[in-house]
């Protein structure tokens, strides 16, 4: 354990990397992160980029995305490197669901009933696939957000246990109150990068990075 | 769950659980145990936490359970904080890492606690009766 433990992730992830370039399947990297980081809109960005269709409806009302999209064979090509990933856009995760937070939405409370069970079936949707179905992870924060929050600490502490390549995207950069350092040092450890989806920014980096990191 | 004081109507109920109580335990028991604690309104204090499969399963069952007409979920936090980045080299070397669950960790319902915070030093919970 300790340094060790560092040392089998860094061996298992460069062995990961050198011996994944002869095969064809694609991988699944999911698109992990809390309610409402741009996690649809990002997924959207990219499907449309490389394949001209969204993967699914994007909202500022939390937990829209209820049940994990994946949208197949999407190949990004980025300074001579190509890589071929199925996206899998999953539900925000949280730890609670209050059906009273859509009631702020203007929605009738069958229907935030409805919206907040179908929610929680989708967190646990995306922990299922977290821990059996995904190669590797994108795991996107709100920037003006602060990210020293239990459920990135938690979800990060899973991905990190499970081997798994990880990209952290600091979204909304567009937005004035933004702050990509303190993302940065919440997880040193990790590669972040910053960019908007929803305008495009820095979009470039977002697909060399993949690229170089899921191939 | 474990033999602690009566609750009293308008207290609210503690419960520390030693490490060594829960290593006892499987990952399902532990959750269980967790769950069944939290949903009857108190808040659990787990002196070893839980690891990251046993967060993750946590979520998930914690998912499972919410219900409109009472449970909302959980609070939860742990210290220290994860990352793993600012523990000395002897620790690490003798593996005392987040992944041996070495965090004391607060757990409470989602509808009763108003305010949990953490920072380097301290966990404060704001927590409200039933």
């Amino acid at each position: 354990m300790g340094l060790l433990t560092d040392l089998r992730n860094s061996i298992s992830r460069a062995q990961a990397k050198l011996f994944a370039d002869g095969d064809s399947e694609p991988k699944r990297i999911g698109i992990y992160g809390p309610p409402n980081a741009g996690k649809t809109t990002l997924a959207n960005r990219i499907a449309r980029d490389w394949t001209g269709d969204a993967v699914g409806p994007e909202s500022h009302v939390p937990h829209e995305t209820r049940r994990a999209r994946r949208k197949e064979g999407v190949e990004i090509e980025r300074d001579g490197k190509k890589v071929t990933i199925d996206i899998v856009d999953t539900p925000g995760v949280a730890t609670k669901v209050d059906y009273e937070e859509f009631l702020d939405h203007d929605m009738e409370k069958e229907e935030a009933v409805r919206r907040s069970r179908e929610a929680t079936e989708g967190v646990a949707e995306a922990m299922h696939w977290l821990r059996e179905d995904v190669d590797g992870v994108i795991y996107v924060l709100d920037a003006t957000e602060d990210p020293f929050t239990q459920v990135n600490t938690m979800l990060i502490g899973i991905i990190e246990s499970r081997d798994l390549p990880v990209l952290i995207f600091a979204n909304k950069i567009d937005l004035d109150d933004a702050n990509i350092k303190r993302i940065r040092d919440a997880y040193p450890q990790h590669e972040t990068v910053p960019l908007s989806a929803l305008e495009g920014d820095n979009m470039d980096e977002v697909y060399s990075k993949i690229a170089e990191y899921f191939a | 769950m474990p033999e602690t004081t009566d609750p009293t109507p308008d207290g609210v109920q503690l419960d520390l659980i030693s490490g060594e109580r829960m290593d006892g335990l499987t990952s399902m028991e532990k959750i269980r145990a967790i769950l069944d604690s939290v949903r009857e309104g108190n808040i659990v204090i787990l002196e070893a936490g839980l690891t990251p499969d046993e967060e993750s399963k946590l979520i998930e069952v914690t998912m499972s359970e919410i219900n409109p007409d009472g449970f909302s979920g959980i609070e939860i936090e742990s210290y220290p904080t994860s990352g793993g980045s600012e523990q000395g080299l002897i620790g690490r070397l003798m593996g005392k890492d987040d992944d041996d669950g070495q965090k004391l960790t607060v757990i409470g319902p989602a509808n009763q606690i108003e305010t949990l915070h953490k920072d380097e030093t301290i966990i404060s919970a704001l927590v409200s009766r039933q």
